[in-house]
């Protein structure tokens, strides 16, 4: 029983101080899923948060659905920009998918374009959400108040959505400096996992945001 | 170096597939605000369409129904500690609001505002 339980604790040991990639996927994809795995530990702090203020506040928590309305064609239409800004992105995590999948098939014409259509779909989500920031401030909401309801609302909102749109800015960065080694042909001779494991990061910021849109949004 | 043997590849059919797929899910979970489900019929809904989603992203767009069993447990156990803390969490902020009504005269039926847009 020792020998084997020793047996096993040194294949650990030697798998993860070998000369070999761990997982025995690419090191940086490892690398990247435990950054992710961090992060999710680091977003579900804060929706926790916002969920204990939420259950645990007397004061009345301003509604989401006319909160996030918008006047369009003469009427008000709930939530209208959150569902765009979804479909911005979902759209965005489905021109990711398809850029890894032609990176490793070494079309670099399409890889690039797709990264770059991706990054520009980002952009615009960032672009969405800086109008909504700047719409809800012009309102009166602040993160120490506002003048529907629960002051925990606004600081809950700037701090969840700030945190996740700074992440889609950094991420539309590191699509930018892809693209350009991809155009460049810089991973021709690595390879192309690093389009991959940019998409990973991609497709988490999706994520995140479809946990905000059903927590935030829709509660 | 062969093409073949390199990451991960798979047809573009499934890609094309999940996207539509999620395209329609958060119509779903549009339309649940849009028409005013309320109640349990309200969380039962997002909760399974926002479960639905993640799930596809995570499987297909992510890849990791294709990776390796270690890699899977090594990274989808762990979040699922963070349900100890949601549930603690809840708890807390149950009896908080409680301890708000019952001894700081707390109204639990107050109505917020509505928002006065520009």
């Amino acid at each position: 029983m020792a020998n084997s339980n020793e047996a096993s604790a040194g294949t650990l040991v030697e798998d993860w101080s070998g000369d070999k990639e761990t997982f025995r996927v690419h090191w940086g994809k490892a690398m990247m899923w435990i950054f992710l795995l961090s992060d999710t530990f680091i977003f579900t702090s804060f929706l926790t948060s916002y969920m204990h203020v939420r259950m645990s506040t007397a004061e009345p928590w301003p509604n989401a659905s006319e909160v996030f309305a918008l006047t369009m064609f003469g009427q008000s239409i709930p939530l209208i920009l959150i569902a765009i800004m979804t479909f911005v992105l979902i759209t965005s995590s489905g021109t990711m998918a398809l850029a890894v999948n032609y990176g490793y098939r070494r079309d670099r014409k399409k890889t690039a374009t797709l990264l770059v259509i991706t990054a520009l779909l980002g952009a615009t989500f960032v672009g969405m959400q800086a109008f909504e920031w700047s719409k809800l401030i012009a309102e009166g909401v602040r993160p120490w108040g506002n003048p529907m309801g629960a002051a925990q609302f606004g600081s809950c909102f700037f701090m969840i959505t700030g945190f996740h749109g700074g992440h889609v800015t950094g991420g539309v960065i590191y699509l930018a400096y892809v693209a350009t080694g991809v155009i460049n042909g810089r991973y021709e001779e690595k390879g192309y996992d690093i389009v991959e494991i940019c998409g990973l990061y991609w497709h988490f910021v999706d994520l995140v945001w479809v946990f905000i849109f059903a927590f935030f949004y829709l509660w | 170096m062969s093409d073949a043997a390199e990451g991960q590849q798979h047809p573009l059919g499934i890609y094309y597939a999940i996207w539509i797929l999620l395209f329609v899910l958060s119509i779903f979970s549009y339309m649940v605000d849009y028409y005013q489900f309320q109640g349990y019929m309200r969380w039962t809904l997002i909760l399974v369409f926002m479960m639905l989603k993640a799930g596809f992203i995570v499987a297909i767009f992510m890849h990791m129904a294709w990776e390796r069993m270690a890699l899977i447990t090594a990274i989808l156990l762990p979040p699922l500690l963070l349900l100890v803390l949601v549930a603690l969490m809840a708890i807390e902020g149950d009896y908080t609001f409680l301890a708000r009504v019952l001894f700081f005269g707390a109204d639990p039926n107050a109505v917020p505002l509505s928002p006065v847009h520009h």
